[in-house]
């Protein structure tokens, strides 16, 4: 079946949105100026109910029920022990799993999960040290190259992520410009992708400039006079560093640590493009359990969990940083 | 205290940011225990001037000299002088207690000796009860007293205030005023303090220096500045003035509304052009036929100690403060005692 096949009326209708959403639009900007401020929020409500609310709905629906409808717990016991459902079937077929040595435990989902957890963990940590003193570079006012910086980070993302994670094979395969290089220069070849250090290497490249950019935010904010005080009062470079840039800049690096982590944890596309088949992360498992093995409702319970993972995080991290600061930019 | 002796000294000191001059020539000294004002509008260089005392700026030529020693390349945390901040720069992330203690952590101080003399502070500020409040909680008044609390208790020998009343409403600001003058004379340290405010810097003052477009004008005493003027600038931006442009006949004897009128200044060139100062307070309502000019009331403005009235004569408009009303459109006679009339050298006004 052609998916692309829309129908004539189809058409008709995505118009008749389209004009009705701008005419809504319009008319609510021009009639309730400032009266009736939640008027303006219904296309964002709309949006958030169709695109949010009700996919989310549809997972715990999905989670919490078998291919039958009915409800079951079944697809999280299935993500603490992969072989579950084929002991099952074993058993309905007659057979004792434990005699046939096949009772083990499948571990695959709860390893990938921790694989993911320390990747994104590295992953947020390297950002981190390596964002933080390119922020401060960039955030300071006597060196004139700072927006430059910036606009450096900003155009790579105006490519598709796939794009980019796709061009970083071409520098590290085999017949890569890298290795290439080497060889010219009389080097033996390096093995240079399909292991965790390439998955690494594209994570950190995706998601560094959601480290920086908060960060940078936090840092060009801050009162000048803030370390001027801090030198006024006996603080050197050193100290004032320590005891009144960093510490004021804490929203920010909370921020960042948060728009890194997070994308982190749920990777998916590039440990298949730079890890070949040897790494395998959360978000590519779940990905693989919705789309290769069709098993809808043991891939939503997988993303629950992941869901819940997050948002578990977002709440230490909203505890240390209430006001949500720093994170303006993105 | 003329006798104190010299502790910081200006000499030649200039200031360019990108070949832009916005400090020419500065020659200043301050003593012990003065509390000294550079006065001026925006724009005119004092802050800048106190930025270089403090080691925030670096003079493109000159020297700053600190009890004898030479400290222009000296970084800010090595000088005996700290700042208290336009809008107070408090440390967002750190309580009152700990803003006022940051200087005592740098140093390294043992606990209990921070914790005395960091109450000590709050007491001396009136702030006893704060030490655990956030610096945002505080009003505009509190948040100034912190800021003055964390620079004084490195004791300083030298506290700079960069407009640090600009932020309070009138009221609070006298109080302040007062308060820290009587800081001053308590502590026995040097002030040296930026404003645009003259009634200010005549309040507070020992010694102030008027400054205009990164010169200094005038250095003397708050008398002397607003008795003693050397330019129109000057007299018109500490207090009221009324100033006419007159001849000087011969000494003592100066024209001006096509009368001659006798004065005390001298010294000046035979028939020279000079700007002539009377201060509001200072010209005296008589009766129209005994006055040394005639002249027609144009508008009476209540001010509350006094009236402010705008006279007609000779051609000027005389702005007058007095006590009693004269009513609009009536006929007065205006009269100044010579020693009220003060002969300036006239503003070159186009001059660089």
């Amino acid at each position: 079946m052609n998916n692309l096949a829309i129908p004539v009326w189809g058409y008709w209708l995505m118009g008749l949105c389209l004009a009705g959403f701008v005419w809504m639009l319009v008319y609510s900007l021009k009639k309730y100026r400032g009266m009736h401020r939640s008027l303006y929020a219904w296309p964002y409500g709309l949006w958030m109910v169709v695109f949010t609310v009700i996919p989310l709905l549809l997972i715990g629906y999905y989670a919490f029920t078998d291919k039958l409808g009915n409800f079951t717990l079944e697809n999280f016991a299935n993500f603490w022990d992969s072989n579950r459902s084929m002991k099952r079937e074993l058993m309905v077929q007659g057979f004792d799993p434990a005699a046939l040595g096949m009772d083990a435990r499948g571990t695959v989902n709860v390893s990938t999960l921790v694989y993911s957890l320390w990747m994104a963990l590295i992953c947020t940590l390297v950002s981190l040290v390596l964002g933080y003193p390119t922020a401060l570079i960039m955030a300071d006012r006597s060196f004139k190259m700072g927006a430059t910086i910036v606009v450096l980070f900003v155009i790579p993302m105006w490519m598709n992520f796939l794009l980019r994670t796709v061009a970083w094979m071409s520098l590290l395969e085999d017949s890569g410009l890298i290795n290439s290089l080497l060889k010219l220069l009389g080097f033996s070849k390096v093995q240079l992708m399909y292991n965790s250090q390439a998955v690494l290497l594209g994570m950190i490249y995706n998601f560094l400039p959601f480290m920086v950019f908060p960060i940078y935010n936090a840092l060009n904010k801050q009162d000048q006079r803030w370390s001027e005080a801090a030198m006024d009062l006996g603080a050197n470079k050193w100290t004032t560093f320590w005891k009144v840039t960093f510490p004021i800049s804490m929203p920010g690096i909370i921020s960042g640590i948060t728009m890194v982590f997070m994308p982190s944890v749920t990777t998916f596309f590039i440990p298949r493009v730079l890890g070949g088949g040897n790494t395998e992360m959360f978000g590519d498992l779940i990905e693989r359990t919705f789309l290769t093995a069709d098993d809808w409702n043991v891939g939503s319970a997988l993303s629950l969990i992941m869901m819940v993972l997050i948002l578990f995080s977002l709440g230490l991290l909203r505890r240390v940083d209430p006001e949500g600061e720093g994170g303006s930019m993105i | 205290m003329q006798e104190q002796p010299r502790l910081i000294n200006l000499e030649h000191i200039n200031k360019e940011y990108d070949s832009v001059e916005v400090l020419r020539d500065i020659n200043l000294y301050v003593r012990k225990n003065e509390f000294l004002t550079l006065l001026g509008p925006s724009g005119c260089g004092k802050t800048t001037t106190l930025r270089i005392i403090g080691g925030f700026e670096r003079p493109t030529s000159g020297k700053v000299i600190f009890d004898n020693q030479d400290i222009t390349d000296m970084p800010p945390y090595k000088r005996r002088v700290n700042t208290v901040f336009q809008k107070y720069a408090l440390f967002p992330h750190l309580n009152v207690f700990e803003n006022i203690a940051f200087g005592l952590r740098v140093a390294k101080r043992p606990k209990d000796e921070v914790a005395k003399r960091v109450n000590d502070m709050l007491e001396l500020v009136n702030l006893q009860e704060y030490g655990k409040r956030s610096v945002d909680s505080l009003s505009g008044g509190q948040q100034q007293r912190v800021a003055i609390a964390r620079a004084l208790i490195n004791e300083p020998e030298v506290l700079l205030l960069d407009e640090p009343l600009g932020a309070l409403d009138l009221k609070l600001r006298k109080e302040m005023q007062l308060e820290l003058k009587r800081m001053q004379q308590h502590l026995g340290i040097t002030f040296i303090f930026v404003t645009h405010d003259q009634e200010e810097a005549l309040t507070m003052s020992d010694t102030i220096i008027v400054m205009k477009d990164g010169r200094i004008q005038q250095i003397g005493t708050p008398k002397h500045i607003y008795d003693e003027p050397k330019s129109a600038f000057v007299a018109n931006f500490v207090g009221e003035s009324n100033i006419i442009q007159g001849r000087m006949i011969r000494d003592e004897l100066v024209n001006f509304c096509g009368v001659n009128f006798t004065c005390v200044d001298f010294g000046f060139a035979k028939n020279a052009s000079v700007d002539v100062l009377i201060r509001p307070e200072d010209i005296v309502i008589v009766g129209e036929d005994v006055g040394q000019l005639t002249g027609t009331v144009r508008s009476v403005l209540f001010k509350g100690v006094h009236y402010e009235m705008i006279i007609e004569a000779g051609g000027f408009m005389w702005k007058v403060h007095s006590t009693t009303m004269q009513p609009e459109d009536s006929l007065v006679g205006l009269s100044v005692v010579p020693f009220n009339i003060h002969i300036m050298h006239p503003m070159e006004e186009t001059a660089p």
